[in-house]
């Protein structure tokens, strides 16, 4: 079995663990020899994943750069990475199910004639020996092993649901680093054309990608309630986010909804405040490693779903807990 | 300008986690009295259609459906919403079809019975698989490019669309030529319309269509993934309450659990 993992390089990006990692845990439990490969305009910045990946564990990098790969052209991205997979021949394929990799992988899997599976948590072997893909259903209330009958499956997996550590130092030097010519082949006029790029003004990082997230519900009672849980979650160096009742209700903005209709969410912490848990949102935070709740009603179902939990007015907790957090900065800043 | 809008019939996502069981043997839910809704996002994916047409003018809008019988009440939702046609894929002879199954099937039936179509429009994902694969296949099996996380979609200049979509980043403006299948995902400019009680009422005394899947192509006969286990996922279900005699001591022992936890 080879497993390719699928990088798209960018500067700032530590998603190459994530595939990584997945790549390891797939090789683990079905022998093989994972590989990475490694797509996007800059041959250097390429360069630089190729050794972060090599040291994370794969046997050999391929790298398939094209300076037109620049303006995130999907339907570009999709030629390459069909190429690359046709000069590879891997028997897996795996992306990170980001916006970009969650649309080029059931692309890339047809162009191949590859089974694809979205959305992946987990790896495990059946008794034959084959592998299954776990990824939860129906909103995160259910959990399914998924298993392929195609020679070659494209696997998505579900971001921060893998990560990988470094395991080894050095460099995996000229006969470690393989090129993929993709000329031709991203020649192509994409067929969508970016007319305006218009950017959110955020504070702090990006909801899916946040490590601490403080959710507001119906319980925070209005705009001025998010102004408080925007300071807790920068104390935090999170971000906030918001139950779709919260933005119903005008408190918050859209593209800070949090459940199935909004926002994925996978931190190490998400504090739920002034959250019920109704069944749409917790499919929101299932990735979530820890969950920290307060609510004022103890039958709330955010409380089954949470680790911690307490049964107080947000009111009375937030504020002291800013303060706290403010005091402990200012003593060991 | 023909628009097609796929929609999904599927277990209420509302429904409470404690009410949600599996028959592991069956590998689907258990649900008594299961609620069947139109999928979340096909909603949305209606929503976006129909503003659309409502900024063409010239344009028309038809619900397609993969499904069993009962899936004819989600075709009728789509009617009372403001969809002109409907037309139903009889799946009774696809045992548990994939996502490449669905998506060939729904490829067959734009080309058998609705072609020529301008603008295909899918929901992000379906709100019980919560795959989202069915929309970038049907786009491959239909040589049409896709646009994805579409919050809006305006005419453009003839033979093109303006589509407004979210970014990691924000939010784009692209255009794209016709014919473009386009995947919706949820935004406040497009929450779906509420159907009008007489609406309701004259869509019940439509006929919905129905055809045959007919012959999918050999390389589309069998599913290429089957889902061998369905599972409850394992919740730890043991919240410690945080105790303490006032607020303060409260925010104190809150304070010692977030740092055992490592996040502050």
């Amino acid at each position: 079995m080879r497993v390719l993992a699928v990088v798209l390089s960018s500067p700032s990006n530590s998603a190459w663990a994530e595939v990584v990692g997945a790549g390891r845990a797939a090789v683990q439990v079905a022998d093989g020899a994972l590989e990475v490969a490694v797509l996007g305009p800059e041959e250097e910045v390429a360069q630089e994943m190729a050794r972060e990946a090599w040291r994370g564990g794969a046997e050999r990098i391929w790298l398939a750069t094209d300076p037109v790969l620049q303006d995130l052209s999907s339907d570009r991205y999709v030629a390459a990475l069909t190429e690359v997979a046709r000069a590879v021949q891997p028997t897996v394929l795996l992306l990170r199910a980001d916006p970009m990799g969650a649309e080029l992988g059931p692309r890339v899997a047809w162009r191949l004639q590859a089974a694809s599976i979205t959305d992946v948590v987990g790896v495990r072997r059946d008794p034959e020996g084959s592998l299954l893909w776990i990824r939860p259903m129906y909103g995160g209330k259910a959990l399914a092993a998924v298993r392929s009958h195609r020679p070659v499956t494209v696997v998505t997996v579900r971001p921060r649901a893998f990560s990988a550590q470094p395991v080894r130092s050095g460099d995996p030097g000229p006969e470690g680093i393989r090129t993929v010519p993709l000329d031709e082949a991203v020649r192509i006029v994409p067929r969508i054309r970016v007319l305006e790029h218009r950017r959110q003004e955020t504070t702090g990082p990006r909801l899916e990608e946040a490590r601490v997230v403080v959710g507001g519900g119906r319980g925070i009672g209005g705009e001025e309630g998010f102004r408080v849980l925007e300071e807790l979650a920068r104390l935090m160096g999170g971000t906030v986010g918001a139950s779709r009742a919260a933005v119903d209700a005008g408190w918050a903005p859209g593209h800070l909804q949090i459940g199935q209709t909004g926002k994925k969410i996978a931190p190490e912490l998400y504090l739920a405040v002034g959250i019920s848990g109704a069944s749409q949102h917790l499919a929101g935070v299932s990735g979530a490693r820890h969950i920290v709740a307060i609510n004022t009603d103890p039958e709330a179902p955010i409380f089954k779903a949470a680790e911690v939990g307490v049964v107080e007015d947000w009111r009375e907790i937030v504020p002291r807990l800013v303060e706290r957090l403010k005091e402990r900065k200012r003593a060991d800043p | 300008m023909r628009i097609v809008v796929c929609v999904k019939q599927v277990l209420d996502p509302e429904l409470p986690a404690e009410e949600f069981a599996v028959d592991r043997a069956a590998r689907r839910p258990a649900v008594e009295n299961p609620r069947l809704v139109m999928s979340t996002f096909d909603e949305i994916a209606l929503e976006v259609a129909l503003q659309l047409r409502e900024a063409a003018g010239e344009a028309s809008v038809v619900a397609l459906n993969l499904g069993g019988r009962s899936a004819d009440e989600v075709l009728r939702k789509a009617l009372a919403m403001g969809a002109q046609e409907s037309l139903r894929v009889d799946a009774s002879s696809l045992e548990e079809p994939d996502g490449v199954q669905t998506a060939a099937a729904l490829a067959a039936a734009l080309r058998g019975h609705l072609w020529p179509v301008d603008v295909v429009v899918c929901g992000r994902q379906a709100a019980d698989t919560d795959a989202g694969q069915v929309g970038p296949l049907l786009a491959e099996m239909l040589g049409f490019p896709v646009v994805t996380n579409v919050l809006r979609a305006r005419p453009g200049a003839p033979g093109a669309l303006h589509v407004e979509r979210e970014t990691e980043e924000g939010t784009e403006v692209v255009e794209v030529q016709l014919p473009v299948l386009l995947t919706v995902t949820n935004a406040e400019c497009n929450v779906p319309r509420m159907p009008r009680v007489r609406d309701i009422m004259a869509a019940q005394r439509k006929t919905v269509p129905t055809v045959g899947v007919g012959d999918l192509p050999p390389e589309a006969a069998s599913p290429w993934t089957t889902l061998v286990e369905l599972d409850l996922p394992r919740v730890e279900g043991r919240c410690q309450m945080i105790e303490g005699e006032t607020v303060e001591a409260k925010v104190e022992a809150l304070l010692a659990e977030l740092e055992r936890l490592k996040v502050v």
